[in-house]
């Protein structure tokens, strides 16, 4: 299982980076999404999947799976919802005003 | 336990959610904030007096013990800067109101600054990685929306790059901790220190180590990760740029110390790295701002510039390079936003921040002027003022390890500092009037230099009467090199 589980996190990471270091502003914050996925991800493989028992149900188990990577992922996800909200929303309307979606025309210039 | 800790955390937040009910009432929003952040400063000065006297300070959340819940931990570094950054956010507040238009008061301006210094207070106080995290975010969500605020065409271009780059290097974040906690089973820093410490495979702890360099190093705009910054911190207008120009980057300066000097202090390979980083970021930072001609933009890239003297003083690890490095770093949070909130009077008085379109500036406004000439003298480091003391300690720590070729680039970058400041003295406010505004000479600034009063006053007290504040910063250096003390007030042992 951990080995299918890392496989998925180095193509979703893969993705990601391939997604991030292209021209137009929507794959970029498809990109920053799936990445955000990948580290979720990591995050569960790497403290250890199911061990044992599921916490918190009773005393009796030999073993129990660690419940705070969970918690720890589910913060991460309603932040990380929060943040993809207002990349759209900032995205949309930087198109709006510059009538492009393209990064090379979104460089900087000096004299703006 | 002591519940003192968590009011700098609590007060901004909640006054910030129930100044979301009240969009339309610019005076109850005005007076709230004001007492929100002048109470934060009080309860936070009395906390650091606390710590100073008692010892370190610490809460858990919920009552659950340390390694399982989550802690907050006041000692001497986080107190300090939390009192600094509540006497920023007031100075920044007062020179907003008078600067800002009423419609940007109206769209949530200061509950979104009272939520900015939630994230910071908490980052500065957290005792747990993920927590970190999680007000790591809380500020940065703030700062997006306070940076794109009044949706002009080129802040929405920049501040898109700033959202994704430090969006991206969240995610590394909570890489580096899901690596951290595969290996060690924990995330609050006072029991990684002692796991960390036993454990034996450094090669992965290197590796983690290295991953947090790159997250921090983002948020702190270190060589080679600082291209975000000098086009965002262009884009707001002075009173939001003084403060994160003085405050976000500290943040990830502060978490570098933190973490470098809690959890892996005991791979001499990292330090090397650091030395070497700081080198580059500040020298290459100094060549950016010598060659820009705009007011703000020559201050952003000195952000950078002076990031590098604190990476250095962490790079060279001795206790007087650590309070070198706090020296520095509680200077450079004063005369930061000092020198952008008079980039943005100077800006309100010609209408323009270019430097060749403004020149005479002292002959209209005198006091803009000479407030100016300390601040920026202050910043490269001139003997009676406070940037003298934090590169002097830096110095002296450096040759005494033996860095000698760290310094010498130090001691460069300084006077290309002074030449940089310089430049900006000789053409805005040297010479003949001119500026593109005509009605520039009969513009009243008393009110917005008062407010810079305060700022300037402390650059030239930590300097004119340092000794107190060494001892001081001496103190938080041995409490940091030696983290047993830390250790023993989280774990209770």
């Amino acid at each position: 299982m951990e080995i299918l589980m890392i496989l998925t996190i180095g193509v979703l990471f893969t993705v990601a980076t391939y997604l991030i270091l292209s021209k137009s502003l929507l794959r970029v914050i498809i990109g920053v999404v799936v990445i955000s996925h990948g580290a979720h991800l990591l995050l569960l493989t790497l403290s250890g999947l199911q061990q044992g028992a599921p916490p918190l149900l009773g005393e009796e188990a030999s073993a129990y799976s660690d419940p705070l990577p969970q918690a720890l992922i589910l913060t991460a996800i309603v932040i990380g919802f929060g943040i993809t909200a207002f990349m759209l929303v900032l995205a949309y309307r930087t198109y709006k005003e510059h009538k492009t979606d393209n990064f090379d025309e979104l460089r900087g210039t000096e004299d703006e | 336990m002591n519940n003192l800790v968590i009011l700098p955390i609590l007060i901004p937040l909640l006054v910030g959610i129930i100044l979301i009910f009240f969009k339309n009432s610019k005076h109850i929003q005005r007076v709230a904030s004001i007492i929100a952040t002048s109470s934060m400063l009080v309860i936070s000065s009395y906390m650091t007096y606390i710590v100073y006297t008692d010892g370190i300070q610490t809460i858990e959340l919920g009552a659950w013990p340390a390694p399982f819940g989550i802690v907050l931990v006041a000692d001497l570094l986080s107190s300090s800067l939390v009192t600094l950054s509540a006497l920023l956010s007031i100075v920044c507040l007062i020179f907003a109101f008078q600067t800002f238009s009423a419609e940007r008061e109206k769209n949530y301006f200061h509950p979104f600054f009272l939520f900015l210094m939630v994230g910071v207070n908490g980052s500065f106080l957290t005792g747990d990685l993920f927590n970190l995290f999680v007000f790591f975010e809380v500020m940065l969500i703030a700062s997006f929306i306070l940076i794109s605020m009044g949706s002009k065409r080129y802040q929405l271009r920049e501040s898109l790059k700033y959202v994704i780059i430090n969006t991206v290097s969240s995610m590394f974040f909570i890489t580096a901790i899901a690596y951290l906690y595969g290996v060690t089973g924990t995330l609050n820093m006072a029991d990684l220190s002692q796991k960390v410490a036993e454990l034996e495979q450094t090669g992965v702890v290197s590796v983690i180590a290295v991953i947090f360099l790159f997250v921090f190093g983002t948020k702190s705009a270190i060589f080679p990760l600082y291209y975000w910054l000098p086009h965002s911190y262009f884009a707001p207008p002075a009173a939001i740029a003084a403060l994160f120009g003085g405050l976000l980057t500290k943040v990830g300066v502060y978490t570098i110390l933190r973490t470098y000097t809690l959890i892996f202090p005991h791979d001499p390979l990292v330090f090397q790295i650091l030395l070497i980083l700081g080198g580059l970021t500040m020298f290459i930072g100094v060549l950016g701002a010598v060659s820009q001609f705009d007011f703000k933009r020559i201050l952003a890239v000195h952000i950078v510039s002076q990031v590098g003297y604190m990476i250095m003083g962490i790079g060279i690890f001795t206790p007087l390079a650590i309070a070198g490095t706090f020296y520095f770093l509680v200077h450079n949070i004063i005369v930061k936003s000092a020198l952008f909130l008079y980039a943005g009077i100077a800006e309100k008085i010609t209408g323009t921040s270019h430097l060749k379109q403004m020149s005479g500036l002292l002959k209209t406004h005198p006091y803009v002027g000479w407030l100016f000439f300390i601040t920026a003298f202050s910043l490269a480091g001139i003997p009676p003022l406070s940037g003298f003391f934090g590169k002097f300690a830096l110095v002296v720590a450096g040759l005494e390890a033996g860095h000698y070729f760290i310094i010498a680039v130090s001691l460069i970058t300084g006077v290309l500092t002074l030449f940089s400041m310089l430049k900006i003295f000789m053409t805005s406010f040297w010479g003949e009037v001119k500026a593109p505004d005509p009605d520039a000479k009969n513009k009243k600034v008393g009110n917005l230099l008062v407010t810079t009063l305060p700022l300037v006053a402390l650059t030239i007290i930590l300097g004119v009467a340092a000794e107190p504040f060494i001892h001081f910063s001496l103190e938080l250096a041995e409490q940091l090199m030696d983290p047993s003390d830390y250790i023993n007030s989280v774990l209770k042992e």
